[in-house]
């Protein structure tokens, strides 16, 4: 089975749950920028967990199935189109060979995820199929999709149309939002009222806002004089090298904090001062250039907590899907 | 949702008006554009996407500045008798 490319959108690509496992070799896990979006999208067309699907960044693509196919779209909401009539997002549908499906213009969210039933089956590498763009590997040869790309799709699942995922077990598409931290490792380095700041700023997200990091605009954050010790570079912002945990924010020269993402460098030589917490970052793919975020710190109970209650709404969307499925057979 | 009469950026970004700081515009107030006619470019994650007009017409005017940001969906060229 296959689909084909005719409009690639701004920034398409494979993804699945990520190459994890070899941060500390230097290599980021990528893989879906919004998790939870991406497994529902899995559940809804039958997929097995961990299988790869389309990752669609603020401009939907056009495709035209080449085989008869079960596909379901989630996360950000930009009206996907079957030869140009609307369907439901949140929702499994039967596509028959030669349709093509197209987008609207994003209304929320920033991405979206077109879950095929038997998944994208590009060839895995280094365990995943998740594309890393920046050294060209894994997904559809390394890179975003093109016009004119022929996607391999698995065989095995029988998908089923017209399962839901109901409005109260869907996530929260990002826009203006607020993103909890777990303040640290190196938050010691700023000015304590600078940590306030940064804590109750209004932050908007730049146009530079991609897998790799977002870039934030709002205000200017101090850190504490020192004479810089050796192996450090000579900006305030600067520590001894280290590593950065996914979801990190550093803060060069006092301006701008970045949060690393999927994509990201696992270490270097800025001070990181807070961690946004993992199912937060789901959010944070979900929010796009102009919007507005603030900071929440958390404890890592809170933390952990969440992560427990993530858990706890996919698992009752795969109980009620499988549920679905099951009782669909006839 | 199609409106023929409008340019809109479907991509949030920092809108351009020419392809390079030493370029003219792609268009200016009262030219004729055509199906595909490159409008503006539109800057974001790092890439450039083109803004085309997606009518015939002549343009009224721009509602955007060269390297204002824009969200998704708005309105940057207008059109008179478009179609």
């Amino acid at each position: 089975m296959t689909l084909e490319i005719l409009q690639p959108g701004l920034q398409t690509t494979v993804q699945d749950e990520g190459r994890l496992g070899l941060y500390a070799g230097g290599m980021p896990p990528s893989g879906a920028m919004d998790k939870a979006s991406y497994r529902m999208g899995n559940l809804l067309v039958g997929n097995p967990d961990g299988l790869a699907s389309l990752e669609i960044t603020y401009l939907g693509p056009e495709i035209a199935f080449r085989d008869d196919a079960v596909i379901a779209v989630t996360g950000a909401q930009m009206t996907p189109k079957v030869n140009g009539e609307p369907i439901a997002n949140w929702r499994s549908h039967a596509v028959r060979a030669d349709d093509v499906l197209s987008f609207g213009f994003i209304e929320s969210g920033a991405r979206a995820y077109l879950a095929v039933a038997g998944g994208i089956d590009v060839p895995p590498y280094d365990g995943s199929r998740s594309t890393y763009t920046l050294c060209g590997l894994g997904g559809f040869e390394g890179r975003a999709l093109q016009a004119g790309d022929v996607v391999p799709v698995g065989t095995g699942v029988d998908g089923r149309a017209g399962l839901d995922v109901p409005v109260d077990l869907q996530p929260d598409l990002g826009g203006d939002t607020e993103l909890r931290v777990v303040v640290g490792l190196a938050s010691y380095r700023l000015q304590p009222e600078s940590l306030e700041t940064f804590l109750t700023a209004d932050w908007t997200v730049t146009p530079d806002a991609n897998r790799v990091g977002y870039r934030f605009r709002g205000a200017e954050l101090h850190f504490v004089e020192r004479e810089q010790p050796a192996g450090a570079g000579s900006d305030p912002a600067n520590v001894v090298d280290f590593g950065y945990p996914i979801g990190s924010i550093q803060i060069p020269g006092g301006v701008e904090p970045i949060a690393l993402l999927a994509d990201a460098v696992t270490g270097g030589g800025y001070a990181t001062i807070a961690t946004i917490i993992s199912t937060d970052l789901d959010r944070i793919g979900q929010s796009k250039t102009n919007d507005h975020v603030r900071f929440r710190e958390v404890t890592l109970e809170d933390a952990l907590e969440a992560r427990h209650q993530a858990r706890a709404r996919l698992d009752r969307v795969r109980a009620l899907l499988t549920d679905s499925q099951e009782h669909a057979i006839g | 949702m199609a409106d023929d009469s409008v340019i809109r950026s479907p991509v949030p970004g920092v809108f351009y008006r020419r392809p390079d700081p030493g370029s003219p515009p792609f268009v200016e107030e009262g030219d004729e554009v055509e199906p595909g006619t490159v409008v503006g470019l539109v800057e974001v994650m790092k890439q450039f996407h083109e803004l085309r007009s997606e009518s015939s017409g002549r343009v009224r005017g721009f509602t955007v500045d060269n390297e204002d940001v824009v969200n998704a969906g708005d309105t940057v060229v207008e059109l008179d008798g478009a179609g």
